[in-house]
């Protein structure tokens, strides 16, 4: 269990009879830099507030850093950075007062570090937190879960807000804990910053995890996307996915054997053709319409 | 005591305005004392014959042209109803206010468990009250001693002590509701104390409601009841730490297993 910065069993959460989760298992080995990849209500929300202790789990268990989500929570707060997906912080507090109210509730002196993210993330410690735009108050939430140094992050869409030149120096950051042997949790319905920044990644759909693997093993599936111009309609070509045609050129995904389409194709007239790995994108909505099979 | 500090640091500026708000109206009533008293004879008798409405403001055994008689009826609607507003306030928004304004996501994702963040918000609400009731006695002391009327100390200050219980117990009441909601809970709040101000005029009113003033701690915290008797009522307070322990009680239990929205 030492290893494993998050490990849950059949974990499960129903608001009511409403699910949030259900079963669902998951681990994420210590040092990782882990992608959650799900559209909205899917239950990654509720994954990481369950796995934080903020709702109870309906049944089920979990254990993060090797800590038990029910008995050791607030060992496993100590440990961890937790970004929100929406963060709100106390009215009338000035940006420095939340970041050393933050490290004092972690009875923590964390000003370098603070002032180091402060800088890297160009945050105006001096204003008021009401008075902050979206992204600013992302950036709050940001130094907050980072300043402790915690081995475990936490973030639930972190980039939601920031600037693309933030959102690359907040990935750059992130990299850098990771290289430290912090492991990183990152909850995202962007795919592309999965795919660029993650090693490993899991998707959730309807509370339950229908893939789990490294990132380039997810996008590497038996399937390619073909694009094609000529004459070629879609009764010809068996089990083939996603077709669209526009303007006579016609797109598809194929997940047979090689030599099947070359034939296939050999008989007609084609003026065109690009074969080409799918993006991560296209697999989980994939993995979405197939309700969960492995692809 | 990080959380304590900032809870208190966040209400300050509401308890101050309901210290001094009560406090100086107390100071007026008090500064006009000396003028009304030299009016009050006829008055008094008017007050004592307007039947059912003047057992319910205590004036059957207080005489309002005395001092005592005056600042236990004043001072009781004063600080009785204010502070008792002010207590069902801060009590029923402690928890809440968390979930209400988005922050118990930011809060309870901090290394303390959700009993260590109970207590600290109860010892905020408690520290308030106290804070608000010596602010006010040492107002109204200095004032009865500035218009150079002999202060009754022992009757006064149990006075005072029955109206801090009374507060304690509404918001320690409503520091266990508090706990149950998840939107703030502003009506209830004002709704519960306006209540227990209403029962205890009902008590008063007729014979038949009487069981009434063990319910409510208005009952306990009765200017009339305290000066003329010289004591506190002991039922009426049991049922009220009661009561407090009470919600003291489901706020702890309720918080401690609350799924946080």
């Amino acid at each position: 269990m030492g290893n494993k910065a998050i490990f849950a069993e059949n974990l499960t959460k129903y608001y009511g009879k409403a699910r949030g989760i259900d079963r669902l298992n998951l681990t994420v080995e210590a040092g990782d830099f882990f992608g959650f990849i799900g559209p909205n209500g899917a239950g990654k929300s509720t994954t990481v507030r369950t796995l934080l202790g903020l709702i109870a789990p309906t049944s089920g268990q979990a254990q993060v850093l090797g800590l038990d989500i029910a008995r050791d929570q607030k060992e496993i707060l100590k440990r961890t950075g937790y970004l929100p997906s929406d963060t709100a912080f106390y009215h009338g507090m000035r940006v420095r007062e939340v970041l050393k109210l933050s490290a004092d509730l972690r009875r923590k002196d964390c000003r370098a570090a603070a002032a180091d993210l402060c800088e890297r993330l160009q945050l105006d410690t001096e204003k008021k937190v009401e008075d902050l735009s979206f992204g600013n108050r992302k950036k709050v939430g940001i130094v907050c879960a980072l300043q402790h140094d915690p081995e475990l992050l936490i973030l639930d869409e972190p980039t939601g807000g920031l600037d693309p030149l933030m959102q690359h120096e907040f990935f750059c950051i992130l990299q850098e804990r990771n290289r430290k042997g912090t492991t990183v949790f990152l909850s995202s319905h962007v795919l592309s910053e999965i795919q660029r920044y993650c090693t490993r990644a899991a998707v959730i759909r309807e509370g339950s995890i229908i893939a789990c693997d490294s990132v380039e093993k997810l996008a590497q599936t038996g399937a390619r996307r073909i694009t094609l111009r000529g004459d070629l309609r879609r009764e010809e070509l068996p089990g083939v996915r996603d077709w669209t045609e526009q303007d006579g050129t016609v797109s598809f995904l194929y997940n047979g054997l090689p030599n099947d389409l070359i034939r296939i194709l050999a008989g007609k007239d084609i003026l065109e053709l690009t074969v080409a790995e799918p993006d991560l994108e296209e697999i989980v909505l994939h993995f979405y319409e197939k309700g969960g099979e492995q692809a | 005591m990080t959380l304590l500090r900032h809870e208190f640091r966040q209400a300050w500026k509401s308890l101050l305005i309901w210290t001094l708000t009560i406090g100086a109206f107390i100071m007026i009533c008090l500064f006009m004392y000396p003028e009304m008293k030299s009016q009050m004879d006829g008055i008094s008798s008017i007050f004592s014959s307007m039947g059912a409405f003047t057992a319910a403001f205590g004036l059957d055994t207080l005489d309002f042209g005395t001092l005592k008689g005056f600042y236990g009826i004043e001072c009781g609607n004063t600080l009785g109803i204010g502070g008792a507003l002010f207590a069902a306030l801060a009590g029923i928004g402690a928890l809440a206010k968390e979930e209400k304004n988005g922050t118990a996501e930011f809060l309870l994702t901090h290394p303390m468990s959700r009993a260590e963040a109970v207590t600290a918000k109860l010892a905020s609400v408690l520290l308030q009250v106290a804070a608000l009731n010596i602010t006010v006695w040492l107002i109204a002391m200095g004032s009865v001693a500035a218009i150079g009327e002999p202060v009754a100390w022992r009757e006064f200050a149990l006075l005072h002590l029955a109206f801090f219980l009374m507060q304690v117990e509404l918001a320690c009441i409503c520091f266990g509701i508090s706990a149950f909601l998840w939107k703030g809970g502003l009506g209830i709040g004002l709704g519960l104390a306006l209540m227990m101000y209403f029962l205890g005029i009902v008590s008063k009113l007729t014979d038949s409601a009487e069981a009434l003033k063990y319910l409510t701690p208005f009952g306990y915290a009765d200017g009339a009841d305290i000066l003329s008797t010289g004591g506190i009522n002991g039922t009426g307070l049991l049922v009220g730490l009661g009561l407090s322990i009470l919600g003291i009680a489901l706020a702890y239990w309720k918080y401690c297993r609350k799924d946080i929205r």
